[in-house]
């Protein structure tokens, strides 16, 4: 068993392409997902990629009081993503800050076109993303959660949007960044997409990458999307395959 | 085509069907093929293909009979919580008449009634009535929350299921089409109806249940019986 590993670090060793966690340029990390862990919400998932721990909630469609941004034809989708005071190295300041505003309103915007939200109009279909703890990638950890926390909750959907970021570090093009990569990197890439149709649902980039790395990202990127929409349906079957029973 | 068959379990995006099949409840056409928009299980009508959810909350519609809980007390008008997206309302005419009574004599928040749906408008504004056999406010009891699609199944062909949990229970159950299911007897049996509904919520789509649930309800009744026997029965009989 010992000699068999070793024999395989010499080899990567050997092409160059070894991360520093010691994945190969387009493998994602560990990923687990477990769809309806929560009582009291209509949804819910927790999910862990690599280091990142994150829970999703999913309440509704709801009752929506605020009649400023009530629909008269569909319902609105809420989102939240906040990161807990201990999901990161040095303690994080409680509460919303530009970042994880940002993210909220990507995270909605995401999940928005793939929600049948006319079947609810004027009400409200609100989502709650929680990172335990975070090793970068976690607004594409989110993504993929509350996609699975709204299946959960019943609701209508055309497709199951999963969502993973690729992008570029010592010079390679990676798919599934992690911290100390994107900290370190070149460029981070954030794709969100409906595994069947193909849509992008999210695009966001910072860093800087050649016309052809880009392109290189991207199909990585959605490589990786479809590898993750396997372990999504995978978890909501699990969650009522036990049911059968 | 078909690539499903009936009572498989699909999730949002599956393919169920091409053009050869009509879309039902739970599916939309994209293309030729009929995918699933819901996780649920697969009901195939004749050439209709459905998918009946797992989860879901209840739409209100003209007719049904819901269990409701009043929220709030306005000038001529009591706001009720039906278990949905949309909140009901129900009328002071429609209990007093022309009458002029003070609103929180009949009904104050927190009370429990049964009522009809009289109508859903296009603002999704839902006119609860009382008028109808059985309607009113409950007193005492217990409420139970389902999901409002597993409400067919408790009841069950021509109430079987749920007649059969009355019977041994000797509790009063009624059941709204909201999924609130309300419970008033002896506080053990009002226990046992709670925990065999949630039972039947949970393995709603699994077939032979009503089978299971007589085991289970003659398992716990014959039991508690024998356990409790010597102190409650007194107890029952003062009752």
């Amino acid at each position: 068993m010992k000699t068999d590993r070793e024999v395989i670090i010499i080899i990567l060793n050997n092409n160059n392409n070894l991360r520093a966690d010691g994945r190969d340029f387009n493998e994602l990390r560990p990923l687990k997902i477990e769809a309806g862990i929560l009582e009291k919400a209509d949804g819910s998932a927790y999910l862990e990629i690599g280091g990142n721990k994150i829970l999703a909630a999913v309440y509704g469609p709801r009752e929506l009081h605020v009649r400023r941004i009530m629909r008269p034809d569909m319902a609105v989708i809420r989102c939240r993503y906040n990161m807990a005071p201990f999901s990161v190295g040095e303690r994080k300041r409680p509460g919303p800050d530009r970042r994880s505003v940002e993210i909220s309103k990507i995270t909605a915007d995401a999940l928005r076109p793939a929600i049948f939200l006319e079947k609810f109009p004027r009400s409200t279909i609100d989502v709650f993303i929680e990172v335990l703890e975070a090793e970068g990638g976690t607004r594409c950890a989110g993504i993929t959660a509350a996609s699975v926390a709204l299946a959960d909750a019943g609701i209508p959907m055309k497709d199951l949007i999963a969502s993973c970021a690729a992008g570029k570090a010592e010079g390679n093009v990676i798919l599934d960044l992690s911290e100390e990569e994107d900290k370190e990197g070149e460029a981070d890439l954030p794709v969100a997409i409906m595994p069947r149709s193909g849509n992008i649902t999210l695009l966001q980039m910072d860093g800087h990458m050649t016309p052809e790395e880009f392109e290189n990202a991207l199909d990585l990127a959605i490589e990786g999307c479809q590898k993750i929409s396997a372990v999504q349906k995978e978890a909501i079957k699990n969650r009522y395959g036990e049911e059968n029973e | 085509m078909i690539f499903v068959e009936d009572k498989d379990l699909v999730i949002p995006g599956d393919v169920l069907a091409d053009e050869e099949y009509h879309t039902g409840r739970g599916t939309f056409r994209e293309g030729k093929n009929i995918h699933s928009s819901l996780v649920g299980l697969v009901a195939v009508r004749d050439k209709r293909i459905n998918v009946i959810p797992l989860q879901s909350k209840y739409i209100p519609k003209r007719g049904d009979v819901v269990i409701g809980e009043v929220t709030d007390i306005r000038f001529s008008m009591w706001n009720l919580d039906i278990n949905s997206p949309y909140s009901g309302f129900l009328s002071a005419s429609d209990v007093f008449g022309k009458e002029k009574r003070d609103l929180n004599k009949a009904f104050d928040v927190g009370d429990v009634l049964f009522l009809r749906v009289v109508d859903v408008d296009e603002v999704k504004k839902v006119k609860l009535g009382l008028k109808g056999r059985g309607l009113g406010k409950f007193k005492d009891g217990i409420l139970i929350y389902i999901t409002p699609t597993k409400v067919p199944r408790l009841i069950g062909k021509k109430g079987s299921m749920i007649n059969m949990i009355k019977d041994e229970t000797h509790c009063d159950i009624i059941v709204g089409q909201n999924g609130v299911v309300w419970v008033k007897g002896n506080p053990l049996m009002e226990r046992v109806a709670e925990k065999v509904i949630n039972m039947i919520e949970k393995q709603a789509h699994t077939s032979g249940l009503t089978d299971r649930v007589r085991n289970m309800l003659y398992k716990i009744l014959g039991k508690e019986i024998d356990e409790e026997e010597v102190e409650r029965i007194p107890e029952v009989d003062e009752d």
